[in-house]
């Protein structure tokens, strides 16, 4: 019964972060300038990180931790090359 | 997570539910707000308290299935935290200077 409880909570919280990626998309395409896409890239990747997750606890398997890890680390990195050329022109000065 | 007890798993299942609905709260409000500074402040509730939310069931998930601790999402929470407000804080300034030099330009 619980875990019937537990697996309906995650499918209900995977369709949430879904749609959270999906208003993420739509303001990295439609954003009206550079710095509202970056924005909304890292919001794709967070959400991508803890949807990642809810896949790690439905299927009990801890693959999905190094996966979520990787773009953790790879949105942290991203955004801030992405943000420095925003801001300087170059990446490495 | 068959061999999950029953008050592991309903505490994961409210933790996971409120982790992705703070997420979506978060991303909802990036597709509503209107300006760009009004807009960063968003996405940051999925990246700190959402992550928090979803790293502590995984955590307990992981913990009372193997009967030990299993700290390794820890790891995502602390990078999650450390890093967001970095990024975001590099990508406000590239916004300030873009508005300015737009405002002394030909506009």
């Amino acid at each position: 019964m619980s875990t019937a409880i537990l697996a309906w909570c995650i499918l209900a919280a995977q369709i949430m972060l879904a749609l959270g990626m999906g208003c993420a998309a739509f303001r990295m395409l439609w954003g009206p300038r550079a710095q509202d896409r970056v924005l909304g890239l890292d919001t794709l990747g967070v959400n991508a990180m803890l949807l990642l997750l809810t896949f790690g606890i439905r299927t009990a398997s801890a693959l999905y931790f190094e996966a979520a890890l990787v773009i953790a680390l790879l949105g942290f990195v991203g955004t801030l090359a992405l943000a420095k050329f925003l801001l300087r022109g170059e990446v490495i000065e | 997570m068959t061999g999950l007890p029953a008050w592991a798993a309903l505490l994961t299942a409210l933790l996971v539910v409120l982790g992705a609905g703070l997420a979506l709260t978060g991303s909802l409000g990036l597709l509503r707000l209107g300006s760009f500074y009004e807009r960063v402040h968003a996405p940051t509730l999925g990246a700190t308290l959402g992550t928090g939310c979803i790293v502590v069931a995984s955590i307990l998930c992981f913990s009372v299935l193997q009967s030990g601790p299993v700290l390794q999402a820890l790891l995502i929470g602390v990078l999650s935290t450390i890093t967001t407000p970095i990024s975001l804080i590099v990508l406000i300034a590239a916004a300030r200077q873009r508005d300015r030099l737009d405002g002394s330009g030909s506009g």
